[in-house]
């Protein structure tokens, strides 16, 4: 899950983690109410939106006078960066930057732990730094069952500033940035860029955070701060019916238990020459009311022109299978042709109960596939 | 032989008093494993399915002389559960949960390296060596007895696999499912280790997916190191970037993770990659 830079440096601030002061605003008028509670000169006028590349399009603006406030907030206020709407923006402190830095945790996969990640080159894009100059980033393990004693943020802060002044103040930034990561359950937590002022002072310039989605039951603060978009309101309503579904842009609409083999179904119908509508994953079991809902869900984009059942009966047999889809379809009224797979235990006995039915059954994966590729393309040439 | 488990693994089922503990700790039993005790805090001395309950894993260490656990508890309540069981003297541990919060994965299994238990998933299958052994949730009638050992991030599909590498007439040694979160125990390294060490193993088939780059270590592994043959499968090439394709760990983020980079890696090394589930076999027998 993610969250708006505000919100991530709300939680700095809670964590005494010191950031260049900013406020929240939906429109000019309190853009230049905030200009003017801010008492700084130069303010740095930031659109919220939940991706990155804010600066390359033209998101993030630095104004001197109320007019170059107003201007740039009516410009930015509205905006599209990447298909998200810039509904409100940051209007911060502009920070004297003597230098600038990266600083990271997040869940490192391979070393099985979280990993604090730093680099002197601040204000790039990290991954790309990552690529073309990898010697230029540290990263450190942590183990979670130590967490980040004293030494070990002096031994990082020293290998990232020159200064024992900054130093001195790095430490409890990293501790703490430690803390607010476990405990509020995050994958990420960047600062980035991390600066050191021509005053000497380390400020969080920009924040950036997001959430383990398993762990969100016990993160009821992080929960309420979720804004999902259109995309995520349907994904969050298949999953509160058990589903785990991605919209996608073709005409195939698929149901297949399990996300592995949904993937490899996708993928089978891109390689046959078709163009899958969705990922959806219906779990295990042959409740008829889960395959109603599925075919909802899947008719409800009107692109879909044919579905593809494919099922792997594994615990769950295929003729319990079958008779739970027969049982489904006596609910269910659509044109839209169905192909049915199924493999695993009992199929013969599956596929001998679909005989006779407006399904189409098919007997390999493959064939399934190719019929379903077969019907849409007809279906689309109508 | 195979790896992991076999006729002498005594499973201890943890949650057993649990309806999918439960379910499955009956057909483990009818498959033929070992099935030796269940722990339910609070339940010590009784029986379910006529196997017997203890209030702790060491109970049933020391009693029934478990040496292996299955979790089935609840997402909350994993990471004291894998504690416990690291704790209680068994070597190896299989979580079946699913939605377990990471950073309780990455505690819980710190915790079993230092007591130097190894463990599987969460958010997985479990594993099997048919004929000997089924700890987990998988299906034991599609599998059959042979030496294709079978690694896979995956449940549904791993079935698949191994129902078309069952038909082909190619039995497996032991098939995995390591879960499909982004921070899970034993993965593509050390199962390639087992597998390459195991005189009953003769081929490999490594069944991945989109997010990480465990494929592509396992590849520059496979070249360097192993000496059996080794087929793969990719799942995820339509995979749109930035969401998550059912598993947790099924993500490609900031351009990485992505079906390409994995098959180009194991192209490079000289795995052959099958386009679809059911060249496999095929795949297998014209490198053995």
């Amino acid at each position: 899950m993610k969250i708006h830079e505000y919100q991530a440096k709300d939680f700095f601030t809670q964590y005494s983690i010191p950031v260049a002061e900013g406020i929240v605003c939906r429109d000019v008028d309190s853009c230049l109410e905030a200009y003017r509670n801010l008492f700084s000169e130069v303010v740095v006028i930031k659109a919220q939106v939940h991706t990155g590349g804010r600066g390359k399009a033209g998101g993030v603006k630095i104004a001197k006078s109320p007019q170059e406030v107003r201007q740039h907030a009516e410009a930015i206020l509205g905006m599209d960066i990447k298909g998200f709407k810039v509904d409100r923006v940051m209007v911060a402190q502009g920070v004297n930057i003597a230098s600038e830095y990266y600083l990271s945790f997040v869940i490192d996969r391979n070393s099985r732990s979280v990993v604090l990640i730093m680099s002197r080159e601040g204000g790039m894009d990290i991954e790309e730094v990552a690529a073309t100059a990898p010697e230029k980033i540290i990263k450190i393990a942590i183990d979670p069952l130590i967490g980040i004693p004293e030494f070990l943020a002096r031994k990082a802060a020293f290998m990232l500033f020159d200064s024992f002044d900054v130093v001195r103040q790095a430490v409890p930034l990293i501790q703490n940035l430690y803390k607010l990561f476990t405990e509020t359950d995050a994958s990420l937590a960047e600062i980035n860029p991390l600066v050191v002022t021509k005053e000497g002072k380390l400020i969080a310039i920009d924040g950036k955070m997001n959430f383990d989605d398993n762990a969100l039951y016990r993160q009821p603060e992080v929960e309420a701060l979720f804004e999902p978009d259109e995309e995520e309101k349907r994904e969050q309503e298949a999953k509160s019916k058990g589903f785990s579904y991605v919209h996608l842009k073709g005409k195939i609409g698929c149901m297949v238990n399990g996300a592995g083999l949904a993937m490899a179904t996708m993928d089978m119908i891109k390689l046959y020459g078709g163009e899958p509508a969705n990922f959806l994953d219906i779990g295990g079991s042959s409740n008829p009311n889960k395959v109603i809902e599925a075919m909802k869900l899947l008719t409800s984009d009107p692109e879909v022109n044919v579905v593809l059942i494919n099922i792997f009966g594994g615990i769950t047999r295929c003729d319990d299978v079958a008779r739970g889809l027969i049982e489904a379809f006596k609910y269910l009224k659509t044109d839209i042709p169905v192909v049915i797979r199924l493999t695993g235990t009992n199929e013969a006995e599956g596929r001998e109960l679909l005989k006779g039915t407006s399904f189409h059954s098919a007997q390999t994966m493959s064939m399934a596939i190719s019929k379903s590729v077969e019907l849409s393309k007809n279906r689309g040439n109508k | 032989m195979s790896i992991l488990i076999n006729k002498d693994t005594r499973l201890v089922v943890q949650g057993i008093t649990g309806r999918d503990g439960g379910f499955h700790a009956a057909k483990m039993a009818e498959y033929g494993t070992n099935v030796v005790a269940g722990t339910s805090p609070g339940k010590g001395g009784q029986h379910a399915l006529g196997i017997p309950v203890f209030n702790s894993v060491a109970d049933a260490v020391n009693q029934e002389g478990a040496n292996t656990s299955v979790i089935f508890v609840p997402a909350p309540f994993v990471k004291d559960a894998i504690m416990e069981a690291a704790d209680s003297g068994v070597s190896l541990i299989i979580c079946i949960t699913e939605g377990v919060p990471t950073l309780d994965v990455v505690e819980a299994k710190r915790y079993a390296d230092l007591k130097g238990v190894s463990l599987i998933g969460p958010n997985c299958p479990g594993l099997i060596s048919p004929g000997k052994s089924l700890v987990g949730i998988m299906p034991g009638n599609i599998f059959k007895e042979g030496s294709t050992g079978v690694i896979s991030r995956s449940g549904t599909l791993t079935y698949e696999v191994v129902h078309n590498l069952t038909i082909g007439g190619i039995g497996q040694s032991t098939a995995i499912g390591v879960g499909g979160d982004p921070v899970v125990g034993l993965y593509y390294l050390e199962l390639l280790i087992m597998f390459e060490n195991d005189p009953e193993t003769d081929s490999i088939v490594l069944i991945g997916e989109i997010g990480g780059d465990a494929e592509e270590q396992a590849a520059q592994y496979i070249k360097d190191h192993v000496t059996k043959p080794v087929a793969a499968f990719i799942a995820g090439v339509t995979a749109p970037a930035g969401k998550r394709m059912g598993h947790a760990g099924a993500i490609i983020s900031s351009g990485t993770g992505t079906a390409k980079e994995k098959t180009d890696a194991f192209a490079k090394a000289g795995v052959p990659i099958a386009s679809e589930p059911a060249q496999i076999p095929d795949l297998l027998r014209s490198r053995r």
